[in-house]
């Protein structure tokens, strides 16, 4: 069934070399390759497959099959550049082929005009580097719909009176509602609200070969076995791999662009699976690696040339991160929902997308879902229970057995401010299991994110009020330290000064290092980002194919 | 190389169940006590019947090798605590069930116990043995019960917290979305 797959030399001076095959990653591949180029994608996770995915919660609680282990990758976290950060999990991102497009939770909402727009309409923050994206929503609508259809996003179209105009409707109705949905509606109409089917990233229909959901209840953290969930190792990298100019190379770890003496990438260096280094030469280097990585990477990479990194004359390469800010508020219910069963979201609510500062008294915006997203023992364990419960005997075995099917989340969603001091850099100390400095992290929240973060949250309480639980509570809203929203690190903007890349998603000081993924951020929307970096990425695709046509990516 | 099915099929088949991989005899019987007093049986399973003791025992020499030793200290910790409180008292496992109950009572106080969170990655490692104990009695409890853990046997677990068995659902999912009527854009609603 399988063609045979290319496999180009180290040697072999290929047209593009990708780091990453994640949710950018892999359309660029899969985009990049059907536009005839020959493309080496290197993944630094292993290849895997349907049939390697399961319910088993510990292979992904415990075992990090698809994400990076703390163990030879450390992180370290600090909350401002003036302490000395400590040793500490801060990051969780997808590492395997399809990156964390194959555990994502799969909301998918686009961006809205203003998230392009919003440092003009709202003007300077203090202590933010707030600013426009050089493009607006209608340059990336054509993309958001290419996302819909070619990778695969179930929704109803004019469900939300808060929709940004789009140019088709989805390619699928929305999928089956849950309990939590249908509460959710009842409550926030009560309230006045617009309630609306989540738009998922999840075949509700069986297309391209793929089946449809079969709401086997593992979704959030796991890969699906059934290929409905729209990973990018699902739905690109197949078409990427059939075009027979695109190889996909796992157990690839980049540390190194190089460069020749004009200044020029040549490649990139990678351990192989053994730790043997190799040099994959190519025309130009596109980095997909995400919002923690991709900066590590340029900072990895710094020489004579570009002594505090690559591409980093502006000093901004892992700068003005942004994790998206929100909350969880819990009820517990009379009836038996069984929420455990299906994916995670059916429904959800904008109408607090645009909040207007004059009347909360701080900057932001976001949404609300109904869900229920805990495995068994992540719920037995972890945040399942209302704190008042108790951990062990009989009252804690009844707890379990009543709550499971009766317990609904209400998630809140925002923006993140970005401010310069929140980054990823590289420790000074702390090493991987490759002798590299490992990422370290500075993060503490603008005083409006959790000011936004309270606001939503307490809006959650209402909403469980509202559908009647009998009981509710919330986890404290807190400074992040731990983030899987990897966005802004290296912004797109026209001015060298204050941005990495330009629009076309190409860095102002190497002309053939192109980046595409969270950090090609400006703003952080509304705490839904996926569905963004892929549209960026379909985007990106075409601005790199029309350079390269134009013989312009290395002139 | 074998599949997580057919590996799974090969140990719900294994001959032995009894067989332990880092216990001795004597600590598995400590083991099962504790964790028994963790979940008990009453009238539905507990810990005991969903074999958690052979979850610990496996996970011990998998991914949880890190917490050799708390278990090794810990067992031994308990029979202190338990001398200490019940003078003559030499094994949790033949100790009645309430002096089993105050002895957890004053081990999961010796610590403070982690904040209640999106518990999404409980690092066992550095954790005290009460906290490991508990997580790893939970995971044994609720484990997918086709997985090779050695964990739920016979579902016995999600049956108690009413998780059904199947692999794949289809909607109706609970007590709500079964009467629903189908999406009414909010105007037509009101009416």
């Amino acid at each position: 069934m399988t063609a045979p797959r290319v496999q180009y030399q180290t040697t072999d001076e290929v047209d593009f070399v990708i780091i990453g095959s994640g949710a950018a990653g892999g359309i660029l591949a899969k985009e990049l390759s059907t536009n005839g180029f020959r493309v080496v994608v290197l993944e630094q996770g292993p290849y895997l497959h349907e049939s390697d995915f399961s319910h088993d919660e510990l292979k992904i609680l415990q075992e990090d099959l698809l994400t990076n282990h703390p163990k030879l990758q450390p992180n370290t976290f600090r909350k401002t550049p003036d302490e000395k950060a400590k040793p500490q999990r801060a990051v969780v991102y997808g590492r395997a082929v399809g990156g964390t497009s194959n555990h994502f939770t799969a909301n998918f909402w686009r961006f809205h005009e203003i998230d392009f727009i919003e440092r003009s309409k709202v003007g300077p923050i203090p202590g933010a580097t707030f600013s426009d994206w050089p493009i607006t929503y209608a340059d990336l609508e054509p993309y958001y719909t290419k996302v819909e259809w070619e990778v695969g996003v179930s929704g109803l179209a004019g469900a939300s009176p808060f929709d940004p105009p789009r140019s088709k409707p989805y390619p699928m109705p929305p999928l089956p509602v849950k309990s939590s949905g249908v509460l959710f509606e009842r409550a926030a109409r009560k309230l006045g609200l617009n309630p609306f089917p989540a738009p998922m990233a999840i075949l509700s229909q069986p297309r391209a070969g793929r089946s449809a959901c079969i709401n086997c209840g593992f979704c959030l953290g796991f890969g699906c076995e059934v290929k409905a969930k729209s990973s990018s190792l699902v739905s690109m990298i197949p078409i990427a791999e059939k075009t027979g100019r695109c190889e996909i190379r796992p157990n690839s770890y980049v540390h190194k662009i190089e460069l020749d003496a004009r200044g020029r990438a040549v490649g990139a260096v990678y351990f192989d699976e053994k730790k043997n280094v190799h040099l994959q030469k190519a025309k130009a280097v596109i980095v997909s690696a995400n919002g923690a990585e991709t900066p590590r990477l340029l900072l990895l990479s710094a020489s004579k040339q570009f002594p505090n990194g690559l591409a980093n004359s502006s000093g901004y390469v892992g700068k003005n991160l942004m994790l998206n800010s929100g909350g969880i508020s819990l009820g517990l219910f009379d009836e038996r929902l069984n929420d455990y069963k299906g994916f995670a979201v059916s429904r959800i609510l904008h109408d607090f997308y645009e909040l207007d500062p004059q009347k909360v008294g701080f900057y932001g915006g976001g949404g609300l879902d109904a869900r229920f997203d805990m495995t068994p023992i992540n719920f037995a364990a972890g945040g399942g229970l209302p704190p008042d419960a108790p951990r062990w005997g009989k009252k804690f075995k009844d707890a379990i057995a009543h709550n499971f099917t009766r317990t609904v989340e209400i998630f809140s969603h925002g923006t993140s401010l970005p401010k310069e001091e929140n980054s990823f850099s590289l420790d000074p100390e702390l090493k991987d299991a490759w002798g590299l400095p490992a990422l370290r992290m500075t993060y503490k929240d603008h005083a409006d994110d959790i000011k936004l973060a309270k606001w939503l949250n307490e809006y959650g309480l209402q909403i469980l009020d509202a559908a009647g639980a009998k009981k509710k509570w919330t986890y404290p809203i807190e400074e992040q330290q731990f983030a899987v929203h990897l966005l802004g690190t290296c912004r797109m903007g026209n001015d060298p000064k204050t941005s990495v890349i330009n629009s076309d998603h190409r860095t102002h000081d190497v002309k053939n290092v192109f980046l595409c993924d969270g950090s090609s951020f400006v703003t952080s929307g509304r705490g839904q980002p996926t569905m963004t970096i892929e549209a960026l990425a379909f985007r990106a695709a075409d601005r790199i194919t029309a350079l390269a046509k134009r013989g312009e990516i290395n002139a | 190389m074998v599949s997580a099915a057919t590996h799974a099929r090969a140990a719900a088949a294994s001959p032995d169940p009894a067989k332990f991989e880092f216990f001795t005899p004597a600590e598995a019987a400590e083991v099962e006590a504790i964790s028994s007093r963790i979940i008990p049986t009453d009238e539905t399973p507990g810990a005991k019947e969903a074999g958690v003791v052979y979850f610990i025992d496996r996970s011990l020499v998998t991914f949880a090798k890190d917490s050799q030793k708390t278990y090794r200290e810990g067992l031994l910790h308990v029979q202190e605590l338990l001398a200490e409180k019940f003078p003559g008292a030499k094994r949790f496992s033949a100790a009645t069930s309430e002096q089993q109950d105050a002895v957890i009572e004053g081990l999961s106080k010796e610590a403070e116990a982690p904040k209640a969170r999106r518990g999404n990655r409980f690092g066992t490692n550095a954790q005290p043995f009460f906290e490991t104990l508990r997580y790893h009695t939970i995971a044994g409890f609720l484990i997918a019960p086709d997985s090779d853990r050695r964990g739920n046997r016979d579902g016995v677990g999600w049956k108690v917290i009413g998780r059904d068995p199947e692999h794949m659902f289809q909607p109706p999912f609970g007590a709500l979305d079964k009467d629903y009527p189908g999406w009414q854009p909010a105007a037509a609603e009101k009416k």
